[in-house]
């Protein structure tokens, strides 16, 4: 079952969102993970939302996006040329012996610590998805405190984009 | 004007043409309904319980074609409303329900009488709305009928909190003529090349069917649905929503499809080379086993929503947009066409459904004792000279109304087909005779459902809407207990009543007629008498065989060739084709 990216412009009214996850929920959809929040467009939100489902689930689902009434537009991203980002907080136990290991690894991914203090760092990092997993995985899993991690969004390629 | 938003509600509902509003009051909507005592132009129907009130306009908007309208209060107003909403949902019928809430300052505090009717209703609208600024409330009215009646219809929930409403608030009030809404731009015109496509497609086949159904009277596409079915020489067949689309008395038309449909009509289904199917769902009820649904046919489909299409059944040719302009645009090109259908194939295929038809399958004992609940409905056709809006509640005596009572015309079969929700029956005749008091109208129920509302026959009393109650009673849940006879070897787990009300002592009760009988050469005069009394509501218990079975029926898991018929025919599929 192939990953898919819907990338959501839909209006920014109460209950916007509720119609998206209650959508899924009632049709026994997956979601992986969904992000919004408003654009430049205050009257406007845009979600983005992962789901795995062969083509004519996913036919399904775009067909039922876009019947909600608030859901202006919308495009599955992994058609067309783009790219995906999630941003990423890891909380690590440290110690004196880790800590330059850990910063190692850190800036082999591109991360940076932002927090500090006797004995954790928060490392924060933005990737596609599977770069934040590979970085997971290269830490040592008890020094892990907590993971949080914004799901994808991305954006398409080139001077298109999905506007009203 | 300066107007209060309980008067801008009111003002609202004249100002969009609204004849009747179905509700009934409380806590929440008393602002509003003090605004309606002022006025006489809207005319309230008070209900006697708010699923009535739903059904009732539900069925008001089937039978006209205009929205049918519903005012509840908050909380259990509200939840109580929900079974007609969900009903109206699944039939896409074109509705306004407008809820009271509680004021804005308390919502989510679990205030009295509060439910997130927004919420509970997601799931079974088109699109609902909280109102949560007086000055917004115009404009969300007129939305909300424009979302109802436009594309594919459906019923919309405008939820108001009570101080939205408040008297001492009063502000200009202009009704919108017309709204935009940027995400919403429902397709109209289908695509000028599937179009030819499609009928290219058509053109040349050889066993062709036309399976049309609810989106054909939604869309008031019937004039060109009978042109093209006619200049093709097709045969057609009609889902449970569609009767009446097409002249059930025309040749043509090889009766209902699906699970209780016809011998004639799913044969042909499943021996066709080409299906358009037309204003329809492939609903399971139509299309039995998926993967052996119409194994030879190519399909063209047409629908407003794109969303039914492949949502169950691949198709090869889909055109998304309205029956009625498709269809004019397929009939310009049929008649501008050099191809013509295919005189000899075509006569070879009437010639094989000729031999489906003498299968005979509706055929039952004529010669019983005990009245047949077949022959009721034919003598019901008889009688109405079958002019009657029929409405019907749901189990075998909707399957045998659907079977036995030919509708000529569309918006005569008023009955529940996707929730299938018994109680229906009754209110949807109240709703009915109120939009048509010169029609007859008759309410075909079973001796279970119509218990599911029957305290809206003191609502028909009230309005003086003589509607007829030819309840058929069995004794029995009969679909229910078919099924059990059929798949659980006859245990009737709780498909009976072991009591029942004394239905001719109830309607009198309630302040109408009431006539029980229970022999064959009762029923047409009991009928005739019935349909005399103009001005009465006559409650006919009619007491019916125990035992019969609906059929032809596609057992749950079977496909079209596998119908079980009252007389079995063999295995054989009849594959012969001439
Ligand atoms: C006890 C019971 C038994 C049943 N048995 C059967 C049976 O044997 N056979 C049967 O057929 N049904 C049966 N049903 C009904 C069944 O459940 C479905 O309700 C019915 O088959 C759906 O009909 P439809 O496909 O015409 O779709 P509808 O529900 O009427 O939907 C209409 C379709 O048309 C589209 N549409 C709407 N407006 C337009 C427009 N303007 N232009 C283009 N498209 C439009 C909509 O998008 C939708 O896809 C039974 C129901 C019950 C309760
Ligand atoms: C509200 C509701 N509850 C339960 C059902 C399931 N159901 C479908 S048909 C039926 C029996 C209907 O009995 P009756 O009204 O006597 O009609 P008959 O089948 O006997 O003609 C039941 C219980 C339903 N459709 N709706
Ligand atoms: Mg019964």
């Amino acid at each position: 079952m192939m990953r898919h990216i819907i990338s959501i412009l839909i209006e920014n009214e109460a209950g916007a969102l509720s119609r998206v996850a209650g959508l899924f929920s009632a049709r026994g959809y997956n979601i992986e993970s969904l992000t919004v929040a408003p654009t430049e467009d205050p009257s406007l939100s845009r979600m983005t939302l992962v789901t795995r489902g062969n083509d004519e689930i996913i036919e399904q689902i775009t067909k039922q996006l876009n019947k909600l009434i608030d859901v202006v537009k919308l495009i599955d991203l992994v058609e067309t040329p783009h790219v995906e980002r999630e941003l990423m907080l890891v909380k690590l136990k440290t110690t004196l012996e880790t800590r330059e290991e850990i910063k190692r690894t850190t800036d082999i991914f591109r991360g940076s610590i932002i927090d500090v203090t006797a004995n954790s760092y928060v490392v924060e990092m933005t990737g596609p998805s599977d770069k934040l997993d590979a970085f997971v995985a290269a830490i040592d899993k008890d020094n892990i405190i907590e993971v949080v991690r914004s799901g994808t969004t991305g954006i398409s390629r080139g001077e298109k984009g999905l506007h009203l | 004007m300066e107007l209060s938003g309980g008067q801008i509600v009111v003002q609202c509902l004249k100002d969009e043409g609204v004849e009747f509003l179905f509700g009934y009051p409380g806590g929440a909507v008393l602002h509003l309904y003090d605004a309606i005592f002022h006025q006489e132009d809207v005319k309230h129907i008070l209900v006697r319980h708010e699923q009535g009130a739903v059904h009732s306009a539900d069925a008001y908007a089937r039978a006209t074609g205009k929205p049918g309208v519903v005012l509840v209060t908050s909380g259990p107003g509200a939840t109580n409303a929900v079974t007609g909403i969900a009903t109206a949902y699944m039939d896409s019928i074109p509705m306004v329900i407008i809820s009271g809430q509680v004021s804005t300052p308390v919502i989510g505090s679990d205030a009295f009488q509060e439910v997130d009717m927004i919420g509970i209703t997601r799931p079974c609208v088109k699109h609902n709305f909280l109102v949560k600024n007086v000055a917004d409330l115009a404009e969300t009215i007129k939305k909300a009928f424009h979302i109802a009646t436009t594309g594919r219809p459906g019923p919309v929930v405008v939820d108001i909190p009570k101080d939205i409403t408040d008297p001492k608030i009063k502000i200009p009030y202009k009704y919108p003529k017309k709204v935009t809404m940027r995400s919403y731009n429902p397709a109209v015109k289908g695509h000028t090349g599937q179009i030819k496509k499609a009928v290219e497609l058509l053109l040349s086949a050889q066993r062709p069917m036309i399976y049309a159904g609810g989106g054909v009277i939604l869309g008031e596409g019937s004039k060109e649905l009978i042109k093209l079915t006619q200049n093709l020489g097709y045969p057609i067949t009609l889902t449970l929503m569609g009767l009446g689309a097409y002249p059930a008395t025309d040749k043509q038309f090889v009766g209902m499809l699906g699970m209780h449909g016809t011998y004639e009509a799913n044969m042909g289904m499943h021996e066709s080379d080409v299906i358009i199917a037309i204003g329809a769902r492939f609903d399971d009820r139509v299309t039995g086993k998926l993967a052996e649904f119409c194994p030879y046919a190519k399909i063209i489909h047409i629908d407003i929503d794109p969303a039914s299409i492949a949502k169950t059944v691949k198709v090869d040719i889909p055109i998304v947009g309205e029956v009625k302009s498709v269809l004019k645009e397929m009939l310009d090109l049929i008649k501008d066409s050099s191809v013509k259908p295919n005189e000899k194939a075509l006569a070879a295929w009437w010639k094989q459904i000729q031999q489906w038809r003498d299968v005979n399958c509706l055929e039952y004992d004529r010669d019983s004792n005990i009245i047949k609940p077949q022959y009721v409905i034919e003598q019901l056709y008889q009688v109405t000279k079958g002019d009657a809006i029929v409405t019907s509640d749901v189990g075998q005596h909707q399957m045998f109304a659907a079977q036995y009572y030919p509708f000529d015309k569309p918006r005569r079969w008023i009955n529940s087909g996707g929730l299938g929700t018994m109680g229906f029956g009754l209110p949807a005749a109240i709703g009915v005779k109120l939009a048509f008091p010169d029609l007859d109208v008759a309410c075909v129920t079973g001796e279970a459902s119509i218990q599911m509302c029957i305290q809206e026959l003191s609502t028909a009393l009230q309005y003086k809407t003589p509607v007829k109650i030819i309840n058929l009673n069995n004794r029995y849940m009969g679909m229910v207990r078919q099924w059990q006879e059929f798949t659980y070897e006859s245990r009737y787990s709780h498909s009976y009543m072991d009591t029942i009300p004394d239905f001719v002592k109830l309607a009198e009760a309630y302040g109408h007629v009431g006539i029980q009988i229970d022999k064959p050469e009762q029923v047409r005069p009991a009928l005739e008498q019935a349909f005399a009394m103009k001005d009465r509501t006559v409650f006919l218990d009619i007491i019916t065989d125990r035992t019969e079975n609906v059929y032809p029926m596609i057992e749950a898991g079977k496909a079209h060739h596998e119908m079980k018929l009252r007389v079995a025919l063999g295995t054989s599929t009849d594959r012969e084709l001439a």
